[in-house]
């Protein structure tokens, strides 16, 4: 089954870490990502840009509206994300606690929703 | 809230986290209705919470709270049943409640303990189990210690206390014949509880933090009540000494520090005696299980910090017979750290377990963790630090990640 691991944390923290600080967090996520690959537990996974940088578009009477910034404006922001293959819910858990994410912000587990009849599905 | 609520409500809190598990035990005995008993429990603190604001603590909040509690259950009992069928039961409960002595309420927590550790009930949810009905944790708590979702915690623990009640799963101390099997079930699950909370001792998760608190209450319980058991006075005595160097693992920067590094003078010697005093007395009893050997490992390892006495051969003689006894990939990481210690890298390197013979140490941090150590020592440095890479990403804990971080760096790779 697959899960979606969504990392939500105050962006403006990173900015306060000192190089070294960002240095060592970029390669406990790099160490995470490794650890998901050699358990075949690896999908996809992203990093988003700030959330200064989000457009939020929706279609109202058939016109399209256009804002800038995000939807909902939340304490803590989505970063990115891991898409895992795990076996059950508290393997995806196991695998979120495990997540550098977890340890600084939030991590919303969410199991994915197989589309029928789809393509590449 | 003024100050007469403030102190009822302090009471009622205190008189919780004590008496909880003893008063659903008792309660639960008869009826083996386990989840009734907490509802009525739940009900009388919320009748207390009511009345001794207004009427004062009574002399025995404890004895209170199992008057009340036992007529939510007969009310309860009239409501659901037809009249024949609860008769004889509400007859009894109405003849005990009329005679009870509520200063001494018989402590039936350990057959508590053995019915929620009883082999139809699963595993792995034994230990859950306990927490909830013994020690009063919420279905929550025991998630997040257990690394689960509440609501399939909440749904397993629900399910646990209908086979119970449902089965007749007795409340009693098994007899001689089955007591060794039945009571390892017992200790396990109050281990397994310690150890989740072992896995985070930095001070900001509470829940974790306190599991340690809770099941070593737990095993200084059992001791108490099954003082000649040499197996629960291992268990008590190999968490004491973990308890012992709980400060020390952290330092005054919050990071990690393992146990060649830490200062003793952080270590709790009193726990570290009372400990020693359990294992002498597990000594003195037939039998050598488990918990004994692992407490008398965490006795040598305690012993050769202080004294600087090298005593590795005896730390491996003990790991081989722990290894003997259980077999499990675990002991043999440990055991391989310990041959490092006097054989060297190499041949530690060769003692390591190896994942293609247990699918999952590939998972397994301590596994990675260890082999990164020992490559380290050995001079493979591209292949510590991969293994350290796996070691990082599969731990859990910042503190230790960063630690790890740090031993990479040294690599110089």
């Amino acid at each position: 089954m697959q899960y979606m691991l969504l990392l939500y944390s105050d962006e403006k923290a990173w900015a306060t870490f000192s190089p070294a600080e960002q240095k060592a967090g970029l390669e406990q996520y790099a160490a995470y990502g490794e650890a998901l690959r050699k358990a075949g537990a690896y999908v996809a996974s992203d990093r988003l840009r700030d959330i200064k940088t989000a457009t939020t578009v929706t279609v109202v009477s058939s016109k399209p509206q256009v804002m800038d910034g995000p939807f909902a404006d939340t304490k803590e922001q989505l970063g990115g994300y891991y898409l895992i293959e795990a076996k059950s819910l508290d393997e995806a858990i196991t695998w979120a606690a495990r997540c550098p994410g977890a340890s600084h912000g939030h991590v919303e587990v969410r199991p994915v929703w197989p589309m029928a009849g789809r393509a590449d599905g | 809230m003024s100050a007469p609520e403030g102190d009822a409500a302090a009471t009622a809190e205190a008189v919780a986290r004590r008496s909880y598990g003893k008063l659903v035990a008792f309660l639960a005995a008869r009826t083996r209705d386990v989840a009734a008993a907490e509802d009525a429990l739940s009900e009388a603190f919320a009748s207390a919470l009511a009345d001794w604001p207004r009427s004062g603590i009574p002399e025995s909040p404890e004895g209170w709270l199992m008057t009340a509690a036992k007529r939510k259950l007969i009310d309860r009992a009239r409501r659901a049943k037809t009249k024949d069928a609860a008769e004889p039961q509400l007859a009894l409960m109405a003849e005990e409640l009329g005679e009870m002595d509520t200063q001494d309420i018989p402590d039936k927590r350990l057959a508590l303990m053995f019915a929620c550790a009883h082999p139809a009930i699963e595993e792995s949810i034994r230990a859950p189990l306990i927490l909830q009905t013994v020690m009063g944790l919420s279905a929550n708590a025991i998630a997040s210690a257990f690394l689960t979702s509440p609501a399939a915690m909440a749904k397993r623990l629900v399910r646990a206390k209908d086979k119970i009640r449902d089965a007749g799963i007795p409340f009693e101390v098994p007899g001689r014949e089955e007591l060794a099997p039945r009571l390892s079930a017992v200790l396990d699950a109050i281990y397994a509880t310690f150890s989740e909370g072992w896995s985070d001792p930095s001070d900001f998760d509470d829940v974790r933090r306190d599991l340690t608190g809770e099941s070593l209450f737990m095993a200084q319980l059992v001791v108490q009540l099954m003082p000649l058991e040499s197996e629960a006075l291992g268990l008590a005595a190999l968490m004491l000494h973990a308890e012992a160097r709980r400060a020390a693992r952290r330092d005054a920067e919050g990071e990690y520090v393992p146990l060649a590094e830490q200062d003793v003078t952080r270590w709790n010697i009193e726990q570290i005696s009372e400990a020693d005093i359990l294992i002498r007395r597990a000594g003195g009893i037939e039998g050598l299980g488990r918990y004994e050997v692992e407490a008398a490992l965490q006795s040598a390892h305690a012993l050769r910090r202080l004294t600087g006495r090298n005593n590795w051969a005896e730390i491996v003689a003990l790991y081989d017979a722990l290894l003997a006894m259980q077999g499990s990939p675990v002991v043999a990481i440990n055991r391989a750290l310990a041959i490092a210690e006097i054989d060297g890298p190499t041949i530690a390197l060769d003692a390591l377990p190896h994942p293609d013979s247990d699918a999952r140490l590939a998972n397994y941090q301590p596994y990675w963790a260890a082999r990164a150590e020992l490559l380290a020592r050995w001079g493979a440095a591209a292949e510590a630090a991969q293994a350290y890479d796996l070691a990082i990403g599969l731990e859990r804990d910042p503190a230790v990640r960063t630690f790890l971080l740090k031993r990479k760096a040294r690599l110089g790779h």
